[in-house]
This record gives C-alpha cells, sequence and structure tokens, in this order.
C-alpha cells in the first residue's frame, strides 16, 4: 500500500489529518527503535537556512545523516549569493531544488515555504517560515507526548508563559485539539493566548480555562508545556512579580500525577529552575533529541513510498 | 405616476446599483473605467429607504462576466448588477461572494513573501458577515477593511 505522505509537502501543521499525525509519529516510534541507516542511501537533501537557526538545522541533518542520506546546502542566506545577487526565493528553489530530492528550508518571511513548495516537484518541508508555522517543531512535541504518555487522546495540558507571541504553543494547540485535549493556558494578561486560536478552539468544542498560576493547576496534569516570557517585553518590578506565577521549580512539583512531564522547546533561560532537571517529571532534552526522530520519520515517508514503521 | 429616476437610464450595458456610500469611486478605480472611453453615469449618496445612502453606476457597452461580479463583492457584497438592453433590463443578478480572491489584493501582512515574489495573491473567504480573508501564503486573517487593493 502506498504511504500517504509521499512526496507530499509538509508546510503547515493544518494540512495534515489525524492520521497523517498518526503514521508519523508512530514511523519516528519505529526507527527510534529500529534504526535505518541505509533507507535515504544515494538521496540529497537540501538544508537550506536563508535564517539561522542552528538547533533546527543540526536536527534536521543529523536526521538525513542517520538514514544514509546526504546533505547540501547553507546556514544562513546572508552567507549566499542569493541574497548578495537579489534573486528571488522562486528562482533560488527552482535551481536547488534541480540537484536534490527534498527541500527542508528555514525563512525569515511568512510563506515563504508555501511559496517555495509551489516552484518544485519535489517535497518542501517547513523549518519555520518567519512568525507563521514551525511543523517540525510541532511533530517532535506530539511525537514526545505520545512517547511519554503511549495515546494523545483527552490528556490534560498546560501551556505556560508567552503564548501570544509563541507560534510552538499555537501550532501544537491547533494539532492536538484534533485529540480532544483539555487545555489550561497559563501566561500573563499582556501575552495571552490570541483570539483567532481561541476562535478555532471553540469551534471545535474543545475545553480550555485560562489561569494566572502553575500551581492552580499543575496537580491535574499529564503536559506540562513551558515557554519563556522574554524580559524586556516587561519592566522589571513586573517581570519580578510575574517570576513566581510562571516560573517552575522543583518544590512546585510534589503533589503532581506519576506520568506528568515537563517540556520546553529550548532555549530555556530562568523559567525552568535546574532543580527541575533531577526530577522525573523533566524531559525537555528528550524532546530535543526526538527532533531528529521526528524529522527522520517526514523524510522517511516523503521519499520512501514503500516504507513500513514496525507498529 | 412614474418614478423620477435618479440618475439618467442607459441603452445598453450594465447598472450596478445597491453599492453602499463612499465604495462606487473605488469600484471605479478597481475595474480602471476612470480609463475607458464608454460614457458612465454615476450616482453618489443617493437616498434609500433606509437612509444610509447607497452609489450606483451605469457604464454602456460593458458587461460582467461572473469572475468580475465576485470581484465587486469585496466592496459592495449585497450589490445588484442589471445588464441593459434597447433601454430594457434584460437580466438582473445578484453578487456572489466567491470563496476565494486571486491576483487583487496586497497582503496586509508586510512580511509576507506575497510581496516581492512572481506570485498572484490568493485570499480564502473565512468569515463572511463581517468580511475576513486569509492568505494564502502567510496563513494569516484580516478584516476585508486593512486591504488594499493591487493596481
Amino acid at each position: 500500500m502506498n504511504n500517504p505522505l509521499y512526496q507530499k509537502n509538509i508546510i503547515s501543521i493544518a494540512d495534515l489529518s489525524r492520521s497523517d499525525l498518526e503514521l508519523i509519529l508512530q514511523t519516528a516510534h519505529s526507527l527510534k527503535q529500529t534504526p535505518q541507516p541505509e533507507l535515504l542511501k544515494n538521496k540529497v537533501v537540501a538544508s537550506c537556512f536563508f535564517e539561522a537557526s542552528t538547533r533546527t538545522r543540526l536536527s534536521f541533518e543529523t536526521a538525513v545523516q542517520r538514514l544514509g542520506g546526504s546533505v547540501i546546502g547553507f546556514d544562513s542566506g546572508g552567507n549566499t549569493s542569493l541574497a548578495q545577487k537579489g534573486e528571488t526565493l522562486a528562482d533560488s528553489v527552482k535551481i536547488i531544488a534541480s540537484y536534490a530530492d527534498a527541500f527542508f528550508m528555514r525563512h525569515p518571511q511568512e510563506g515563504a515555504a508555501r511559496l517555495a513548495s509551489e516552484f518544485t516537484e519535489i517535497p518542501v518541508i517547513n523549518g519555520g517560515d518567519g512568525s507563521n508555522q514551525h511543523p517540525t517543531q510541532t511533530l517532535l512535541d506530539l511525537f514526545t507526548i505520545y512517547e511519554t504518555q503511549a495515546t494523545l487522546d483527552n490528556l490534560n495540558i498546560a501551556f505556560v508563559g508567552d503564548l501570544k507571541y509563541g507560534r510552538t504553543v499555537h501550532s501544537l494547540a491547533q494539532a492536538l485539539s484534533l485529540f480532544n485535549c483539555n487545555f489550561y493556558f497559563i501566561s500573563p494578561e499582556a501575552l495571552a493566548m490570541p483570539d483567532y486560536i481561541i476562535e478555532e478552539l471553540n469551534e471545535r468544542n474543545i475545553n480550555f480555562s485560562l489561569h494566572s498560576s502553575i500551581e492552580e493547576v499543575v496537580d491535574d496534569l499529564d503536559i506540562l508545556y513551558m515557554t519563556r516570557v522574554q524580559k524586556e517585553r516587561f519592566d522589571e518590578t513586573e517581570y519580578q512579580h510575574m517570576k513566581s506565577a510562571f516560573l517552575l521549580n522543583a518544590s512546585m512539583l510534589g503533589n503532581v500525577r506519576d506520568n506528568l512531564k515537563v517540556l520546553h522547546p529550548l532555549p530555556r533561560v530562568d523559567e525552568i529552575n535546574i532543580d527541575v532537571d533531577a526530577t522525573p517529571y523533566a524531559y525537555y532534552f528528550q524532546q530535543a533529541q526526538n527532533g531528529v526522530y521526528a524529522r527522520q520519520a517526514l523524510l522517511a515517508l516523503l521519499l520512501s513510498n514503500h516504507f513500513q514503521a514496525n507498529a | 405616476m412614474q418614478k423620477k429616476l435618479q440618475v439618467e437610464a442607459i441603452e445598453h450595458g450594465s447598472v450596478i446599483d445597491h453599492i453602499p456610500a463612499q465604495q462606487g469611486v473605488k469600484i471605479l478605480k478597481f475595474f480602471k473605467f476612470t480609463q475607458t472611453n464608454e460614457k458612465i453615469t454615476i450616482g453618489l449618496n443617493l437616498a434609500t429607504h433606509n437612509g444610509q445612502g447607497k452609489d450606483l453606476i451605469k457604464i454602456e457597452n460593458t458587461f460582467f462576466n461572473d469572475q468580475q461580479a465576485n470581484q465587486l463583492a469585496l466592496f459592495a457584497p449585497n450589490a445588484t448588477i442589471n445588464q441593459i438592453k434597447d433601454f430594457k433590463v434584460v437580466n438582473k443578478f445578484q453578487v456572489q461572494l466567491p470563496s476565494s480572491f486571486i491576483g487583487v489584493l496586497a497582503c496586509p501582512n508586510s512580511n509576507c513573501i506575497s510581496h516581492n515574489e512572481p506570485v498572484q495573491t490568493r485570499f480564502y473567504v473565512k468569515q463572511k458577515n463581517t468580511l475576513k480573508l486569509k492568505c494564502h501564503y502567510c496563513e494569516k486573517s484580516f478584516e476585508r477593511s486593512t486591504f488594499d487593493e493591487l493596481d
């Protein structure tokens, strides 16, 4: 049977159905258990970072190499002649894609990956387009939740910190709304979840509630998803006041569920105290490592029609 | 008693009626009627039953295809188009809001890739009552009032 993602583009998490997401997660799980070091033998993957992003790039390029493929590309748009000569993205994509079997890209402008996909026949994977989408981050988050909870259905999930500007939490909430989870949004009022996400959740009849501190809900959670509140968005007094409500330390985890896992897209600054690292609930470093498996899963499905994940 | 026409009748062409006041001039500009040699009669801020006023455009020897008629919905969602032949209305229809608009609006998001590249803009209708459109490229949604039309 053909796999439904073969030769598809991965641009926006909203383009993926529940069954697509489940297939990707099962594939990531399978590749984590059973490495496939020859799956992409003789395949060349373009890794084009028109904007620098060290962790995403290293994770993606590791994924290609762990599957036996090779990588061409660049790590920052400023280093290329494309930017200096004023070539359009459309032309750049046409040329680079003619050398490769898949095209992974990060770009500072919203819509860049969608546009790129219209100028090439090979699969395009969006590694982040401005403030819009970063679907491979969402997939690694979903994979980590699935791995730690053995399901994505009916979980209690809290999002903490900057919920207004964080595209990571927007995409993850959108994806999890396909799985009937309960959401708890914990943020300063000025950084609350934007209206368009709230409207989408209402349209899908998803349960959610708003809170002003982690401690209000932490004992009921399966997943505590932390994000960074940027200090520069507040004055010093406001920030000090907020710290206690939106920063996590080990003493707050005394009565939590055994299966609770704390996640964070990283880098963290001080929103997760390092004393949490030694608790059984900390899972953010494994989460970052899972980025390699989630990206391997995409590459395997997009480039190998007959690849079968081991259930 | 015959009702007195507010704008002179035309022999052959189209009458766009029920245009909200202030939108008539924008429609003329959008369809480049300011550059045609056909005879055009316009009425601005004409009296209506609800007192809000309306604009009206009559243009000789010009008929709208479906796509153009739908684009009118961007300015006048309740407009009607009358096709006139020999001073008689031979066809009358209401404009329909299409599901998308291609190549007619600029994305209000200044960081959207559609501004710098060789592509036509595309917006999907996300909400009809207060018209809201979502960009095909940057995926952001905006109310109609925030858009500029492309030249």
